[in-house]
């Protein structure tokens, strides 16, 4: 359960086409992630296979079954809000109740499901506050027990954890991997974090202003980013990319490197630089170098122990193997 | 902020305010004590002397006085009633996208801006008259006997016209509240399974209660002392009589002042009385 196809779906507000038609299967069981720049139209194809906007063209199906004109409710589907959009006036128990009420389960049926989602997410001790009591990551799970306890044939998040703290988002990015591994149920996931979209997926969809640009795994997209936008946006820091003589000499328009395929020597190399500013992170360190003559700035990663200061000369030299090349329209070659 | 020197200026500055308020309720309220305790007739020989508590026990003992009680309390729960339940269904609809959404709003508003005494005539005379109302003509064209608003349906009539003059403003307030609902908790509640109805039920009308609880307050203080609908419709006749107009009925009508300053210690009382019941329904509401 929880195989969801979009057939060439198209999404209109008035006259902006937000989303050009639109292809994509997500397989039963399966970690997908939207990611994108915001505004390109994440939050609305999600919103899209909920049944909260309609399709202005094309198909979703959903088990097999067309789901186009299902009202959200009949799709077997649940969603955690950014906002959690918890109910403010009922108890953690109520809101997590809710879902079930509606449906017109009997009251123990309730009673247990609410105990075993309220046990798996830690939450016994709050069953009888308001969401206003709250903490942040708190509340959180609580969204997440009202979409579980439902048992949908697959679960949305629209980034879930924005509204965290560091540390918590790496908290509750843990947990959610492992309701996913453990429930095995199908879960499409929007962020706009790369972090998060590398470690959880088992999918990756890079959407650019509603276009599809590359699905693949994690590493696929890291290894083999299909176009110049894919190789930009996965990877952090960002790849470097340079076009002139390096580039055609290899044959290329446009070559990409990344940071981490770069090494730095004060002694020798391919490319000489000025050091700018570094930024120490204890186990690497990214110099910004500058005055290459090869782009504005290259981002290198180096040991932790590299000292490198401001303005000292460093050479560069990228691993050859490593380097991305693009042609004229970005494409990868 | 809070040192020493801005709180004693703040006093200061605040000084007057506080007195004018104190003088403006005080005044008045000592002066109704005082004249409560006097037979004090203008027209009919002035200042008799103190009668104690003579003029308390007339204004109950009259016969008048348990309905008229009773009228004030049906004329306010009425009316509080019919401006809650149609200002809710009002609310919802003009929370609705429209065609033409600012007009229809200013219209809905309108009436609050009527006079009490000119919306009072203008039904009385275009809408209840019995014999060229429009409700006459109405009930003429489905061959019914025309009713005699004023003195068969007094009451209703006045809750009718009163309920008209705030509805309005129940409206408003409520679609305010109803506009700051989150539009994300009714998604969820949709994803949740839940109906139109349900999500009525459980979200939005939650939502309003703190809204409804203002609205519940607020109109009570003013209902409580309507006046001008019952002078020019029914002039307190047919058992329309609400306590404040047999206050005026005593104080001008019957030129006795000690016995409607009494009726008025009286009024006071039983507006206490309504707004400590009132506090302790809606105090729950109001803090959390
Ligand atoms: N109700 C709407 N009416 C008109 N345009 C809309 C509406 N909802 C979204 N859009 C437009 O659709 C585009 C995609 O919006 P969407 O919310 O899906 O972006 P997103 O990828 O989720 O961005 P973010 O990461 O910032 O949440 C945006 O350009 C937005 O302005
Ligand atoms: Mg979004």
């Amino acid at each position: 359960m929880g195989r969801i196809v979009l057939d060439k779906v198209v999404k209109r507000f008035g006259d902006v086409e937000v989303i050009p038609p639109l292809d994509l299967t997500i397989e039963e069981g399966e970690f997908t992630v939207f990611v994108g720049p915001s505004g390109c139209g994440k939050s609305t194809l999600l919103r899209l296979i909920a049944g909260l906007e309609d399709v202005s063209d094309g198909a979703i199906q959903i088990d097999g079954q067309d789901a186009t004109a299902l009202p959200p409710a009949q799709r077997r589907l649940a969603m955690v809000f950014q906002s959690y959009a918890l109910y403010p006036h009922m108890s953690v128990r109520k809101n997590i109740a809710f879902p079930l009420k509606m449906a017109g389960l009997p009251k123990e049926e309730q009673d247990r499901r609410v105990a075993a989602a309220a046990a798996a997410l830690n939450l016994n001790d709050y069953l009888d506050r308001r969401p206003g009591q709250l903490s942040g990551g708190q509340r959180q799970r609580v969204a997440i027990g009202r979409a579980i306890v439902r048992e949908p044939s697959a679960f949305l998040f629209d980034e879930p954890l924005s509204n965290l703290d560091a540390a918590l988002r790496v908290g509750m990015r843990l947990e959610i991997s492992e309701l996913h591994k453990r429930l095995n149920t199908t879960m499409v996931y929007v962020t706009h974090d790369q972090v998060e979209a590398m470690t959880m997926a088992d999918k990756i969809v890079v959407l650019h202003a509603g276009v599809i640009e590359q699905v693949g795994s994690p590493l696929e997209l890291y290894h083999e980013p299909r176009n110049l936008f894919v190789a930009g946006f996965i990877g952090s820091p960002k790849m470097n990319f340079m076009t002139g003589t390096e580039a055609t000499s290899r044959g290329a328009h446009t070559i990409g490197v990344r940071p981490e395929h770069i090494t730095a020597s004060f002694d020798s190399g391919a490319w000489k630089g000025r050091v700018g500013v570094s930024e120490h992170l204890g186990s690497d360190t990214f110099l910004h170098v500058l005055d290459t003559g090869l782009a504005e700035s290259i981002t290198v990663r180096v040991d932790g122990e590299f000292s490198a200061r401001h303005g000292d000369t460093v050479w560069l030299t990228p691993i050859e193997d490593k380097i991305h090349r693009f042609d004229e329209k970005g494409d990868r070659k | 902020m809070a040192t020493q020197h801005s709180r004693s200026a703040a006093r200061f500055m605040m000084a007057p305010a506080v007195i004018l308020l104190l003088g403006w309720m005080l005044v008045p309220l000592v002066m109704t004590l005082y004249f409560s305790f006097k037979k004090y007739l203008p027209l009919r020989g002035g200042d008799l002397g103190w009668v104690g508590f003579e003029n308390y026990v007339r204004f109950v003992t009259s016969s008048s006085f348990w309905p008229s009680v009773y009228t004030t309390l049906i004329i306010v729960g009425g009316v509080l009633a019919i401006t809650i339940c149609l200002g809710i269904v009002l609310a919802l609809l003009l929370d609705q996208p429209m065609w033409g959404q600012g007009i229809v709003r200013i219209l809905v508003i309108a009436p609050f801006f009527v006079m009490p005494t000119v919306s009072a005539l203008v039904w009385k005379n275009m809408f209840m008259d019995p014999n060229y109302g429009l409700f006459a003509y109405l009930w003429k064209f489905f061959g019914a006997e025309p009713i005699q608003w004023m003195s068969q349906a007094s009451i209703q009539s006045i809750i009718m016209i009163v309920s008209w003059q705030w509805l309005p403003f129940a409206t408003l307030i409520l679609l305010t509240a109803i506009q700051s609902l989150d539009g994300e908790q009714l998604e969820a509640s949709e994803m949740d399974g839940a109906s139109a109805l349900k999500r009525f039920w459980y979200i939005i009308l939650p939502h309003l209660a703190r809204a409804i609880t203002v609205v519940l307050l607020i109109q009570t203080i003013f209902l409580l002392s309507i006046f001008a609908e019952i002078f020019v419709t029914t002039g307190g006749a047919f058992g329309s009589k609400t306590l404040s107009y047999l206050i005026f009925q005593r104080v001008l009508e019957s030129q006795n002042i000690g016995l409607g300053s009494a009726g008025g210690v009286y009024a006071i009382i039983l507006a206490n009385i309504v707004a400590i019941f009132l506090m302790r329904i809606v105090g729950k509401n109001l803090d959390n």
